[in-house]
């Protein structure tokens, strides 16, 4: 990797004094779309929380052209949109910023459609693990084990691996990402952008309001999911795996931190037993199995 | 007149949020290698990048939240009460 | 150019004349024949567009929504199932002021499955904030069509519009139809403005974010008055387009024998052709009989209603519809419209031909002289016609 922070823009698409909580990853996430592509982009939100963050009518927190749409409905709308920049030979990126809920949940069957069709457009999913806009209710895409206001004794089902669900799909570009690593999500906004066809990046975005913990912690609960091997980095071009950032050395285990530090940092899972641990730690195990295979 | 819900960019669409926070980042300008670690990392954007890349805050709109001061690599940012 | 089109086609061919740009299609029966034949007009070359094959309505009604956001005419049609699977988007167009075109093949909706005409679909979406305009023939749709961009794209006006065409009658029978030339249609429409906005870089909007209490009420304020100045732009762009090909429909509304009426049917749709010739032919009989068919829906015609039938003896409603708990559709919002007038005509409501059963002239020569007996005998009692509750048991 070659970038560095310096050679970032100053540019700041994201306005300050906009309504977002304390330490929000989901507004750092916009604020890298930002420095990775400037303000040549239209975006595409659904209901979430970056619906909020835009802040109310007549005003918008966001220099950038944005369509508000229905939660279901992003990869549709922005498929919409990019047709019609087709149409009218103009070859501005058309971005979907969305939630976990309305990515994986209720939006996942227009992310198909459009995946299927190729569209042309780049949809980054910022993953805050539970629909936290409306209060903290789990989605498909919460960790097992995770406390939200609807698992209070914490998921019982895994987590939905959707970027594996995007592979499956042959799309052009797959990646996962963390706002804890800037440099390795910029320059993976940058690569999908550069591509024609359905690409899809899904951002881990630790929030402090959901996950119980103190808002300065963002960064490094982020850092530690990747370093810990929870949160595994990588991208899959033309079907290839390969992974990136600190992960590419992390399939050997040892060289992960316990994944306890990662848990224990956060109160939605204050309630975990030694077993709920150890199932949780063997599934991250076999995570790694698995992309073993995968990358080979 | 608008016919629609069309919104203008503006800074500070939730008001002054510089008024939410209860601990204040203060930057040891001596200290700071101009790394611009807290620069990228802060959720406001309200870190300015000058012209020579050290760093001020535009505490207006800092909410306080201390992501800047938990990842600055040289501990050159201290949160202190207001 | 006369052909022999269904009222698929003509749906079809007035898009491709419209010069659509983003066709967003999902099939639902039965209209089918309108996105198949965009479909093979864009494969052949013959429309330049962005056709995309959705994997539901509710994402074409959203795509439709990123295209016209995008400053591009799109274009959808749907039915039933299909409508309500999209209700969501479909108030959510409205809302963004977008000027699309949707062509809805008038179904019924299940359970049971039925695939026959019914208008309940479209009607229960009168709430959506779109121009609804119903057909009564073929020739009817395709000049529809390509009226409707004129009025969704007027600045006065700015709202999506809903075509309705009877699903089987219209929608699979053919009639003679004259398509006019391209460069008729381009002289009447020309390309999209910019309004009421564009996603662009160079201007960076942000459409649809939250609004308070504050402020939303004021922007359906907005939203209403221009569905309400519509009524002026659909009768001056009916006109335009007679002047242009000789052909209109009366703008809001189709007044047949209304003028010496005694009885007058109130219908929409093809079965208001039927009953023309209900009404034609109690005239033989001495019958001052006459037929008024709500052409638009929405915005409800209040104004030309009561011209019309203030001083007519009795008025019949005929409502292939039905809202549960309240009856026909059409009978509520007619006697609504005359509330106030001093002395308002006797009106009796008749619920018919839901699930696709045919309303034969037949049944609309009794219906016109049912009424008259109903007024005579006080009896203002809305009826099902050719109920046989038989065929449960």
């Amino acid at each position: 990797m070659n970038l560095r922070l310096t050679d970032l823009d100053r540019r700041e698409p994201l306005l300050r004094g906009h309504p977002a909580c304390p330490g929000c990853p989901s507004a750092l996430g916009l604020r890298l779309i930002g420095k990775a592509l400037g303000s040549d982009i239209v975006l595409v939100v659904p209901a979430g929380c970056f619906t909020m963050i835009q802040g109310a009518f007549p005003k918008t927190s966001v220099d950038l052209p944005i369509l508000n749409i229905a939660f279901a409905a992003s990869a549709a709308a922005a498929s919409g949109v990019s047709a019609a920049f087709e149409v009218k030979k103009s070859d501005v990126p058309v971005i979907v910023y969305a939630g976990d809920g309305g990515t994986v949940d209720i939006g996942i069957q227009s992310l198909s459609g459009a995946a299927e069709r190729g569209d042309n457009i780049l949809y980054v999913c910022y993953d805050n693990e539970a629909y936290q806009n409306t209060g903290i209710q789990r989605s498909g895409a919460t960790p097992y084990g995770a406390w939200t206001t609807t698992s209070i004794k914490g998921k019982a089902e895994k987590k939905k691996d959707m970027p594996a669900i995007m592979v499956a799909h042959q799309v052009p570009y797959v990646a996962t990402a963390s706002i804890a690593y800037p440099l390795d999500f910029i320059e993976k906004v940058r690569s999908a952008v550069m591509m024609h066809g359905t690409k899809y990046i899904h951002l881990h975005a630790p929030c402090p309001t959901g996950w119980r913990f103190s808002s300065d912690k963002m960064v490094e609960i982020g850092r530690d999911a990747v370093l810990t091997g929870a949160w595994i980095l990588y991208e899959v071009v033309g079907g290839h795996w390969r992974l990136t950032g600190p992960s590419k050395n992390l399939m050997d285990k040892r060289k992960r931190k316990p994944v306890q530090e990662y848990l224990k940092a956060q109160g939605r899972f204050a309630h975990i037993n030694a077993k709920l641990l150890e199932a949780i730690c063997s599934q991250i195990d076999q995570q790694w199995e698995e992309i073993e295979e995968k990358i080979k | 007149m608008r016919i629609v819900a069309v919104s203008e960019p503006s800074e500070g669409v939730a008001g002054n949020t510089g008024s939410w926070r209860l601990m204040k980042p203060v930057i040891d300008r001596e200290r700071c290698t101009k790394c611009l670690v807290c620069w990228i990392f802060c959720p406001e954007g309200t870190i300015v990048r000058e012209d020579d890349d050290h760093v001020h805050i535009e505490y207006n709109y800092c909410k306080g939240c201390g992501v800047c001061s938990n990842e600055c690599p040289v501990n050159a940012i201290d949160m202190v009460e207001e | 150019m006369f052909r022999v089109l269904t009222g698929n086609h003509s749906a079809a061919f007035a898009a491709a004349l419209s010069r659509v740009q983003v066709v967003p299609a999902y099939p639902i029966t039965p209209q089918t024949q309108i996105i198949e034949k965009i479909s093979e007009f864009v494969d052949t070359g013959q429309l330049d567009a962005k056709y995309i094959r959705v994997e539901s309505e509710h994402s074409a009604m959203a795509a439709c929504i990123g295209a016209s956001a995008a400053g591009a005419r799109a274009f959808t049609a749907t039915s039933s199932h299909g409508l309500l699977y999209m209700g969501e988007m479909v108030f959510w167009a409205s809302a963004s002021r977008l000027p699309i075109v949707m062509p809805v093949t008038c179904r019924t909706i299940g359970p049971p499955w039925n695939i026959w005409d019914e208008h309940t679909d479209m009607l229960s979406l009168r709430d959506a904030g779109w121009i609804q305009i119903f057909a009564e023939s073929n020739q009817e749709i395709l000049d529809t069509v390509i009226q409707a961009y004129r009025i969704a794209e007027d600045e006065k006006v700015l709202l999506p519009v809903m075509v309705g065409l009877d699903a089987f009658t219209l929608s699979h029978t053919s009639e003679p139809v004259d398509i006019p030339s391209q460069e008729t249609v381009d002289s009447f429409l020309p390309p999209r403005t910019g309004k009421p906005f564009v996603l662009d870089p160079s201007r960076p909007i942000t459409f649809g974010n939250m609004a308070y209490p504050s402020h939303y009420m004021e922007l359906k304020f907005t939203h209403n008055k221009a569905i309400e100045d519509a009524c002026e732009v659909i009768a001056e762009v009916d006109r335009e387009w007679r002047r242009l090909v000789g052909r209109g429909y009366g703008g809001l509304i189709d007044e047949f024998m209304c003028d010496d009426a005694e009885v007058i049917v109130i219908a929409i749709g093809s079965s208001a052709g039927d009953a023309k010739e209900a009404a034609k032919s109690l005239r033989e009989k001495g019958v001052k009989a006459g037929v008024l068919r709500l052409r638009v829906v929405r915005p409800f015609p209040v104004q030309s209603i009561k011209r019309v039938i203030s001083r007519v003896k009795a008025v019949a409603v005929v409502d292939r519809n039905l809202s549960p708990g309240s009856g026909g559709i059409l009978a509520s919002e007619v006697k609504s419209a005359l509330y106030g007038l001093h002395k308002p005509p006797f009106v009796k409501g008749y619920v018919a031909g839901l699930g696709g059963r045919d309303i034969a002239v037949g049944d609309f020569v009794n219906l016109f002289e049912r009424t008259l007996s109903s007024r005579d005998e006080g009896d203002d009692r809305s009826e099902w016609v050719n109920l046989n509750l038989e065929v449960l048991h």
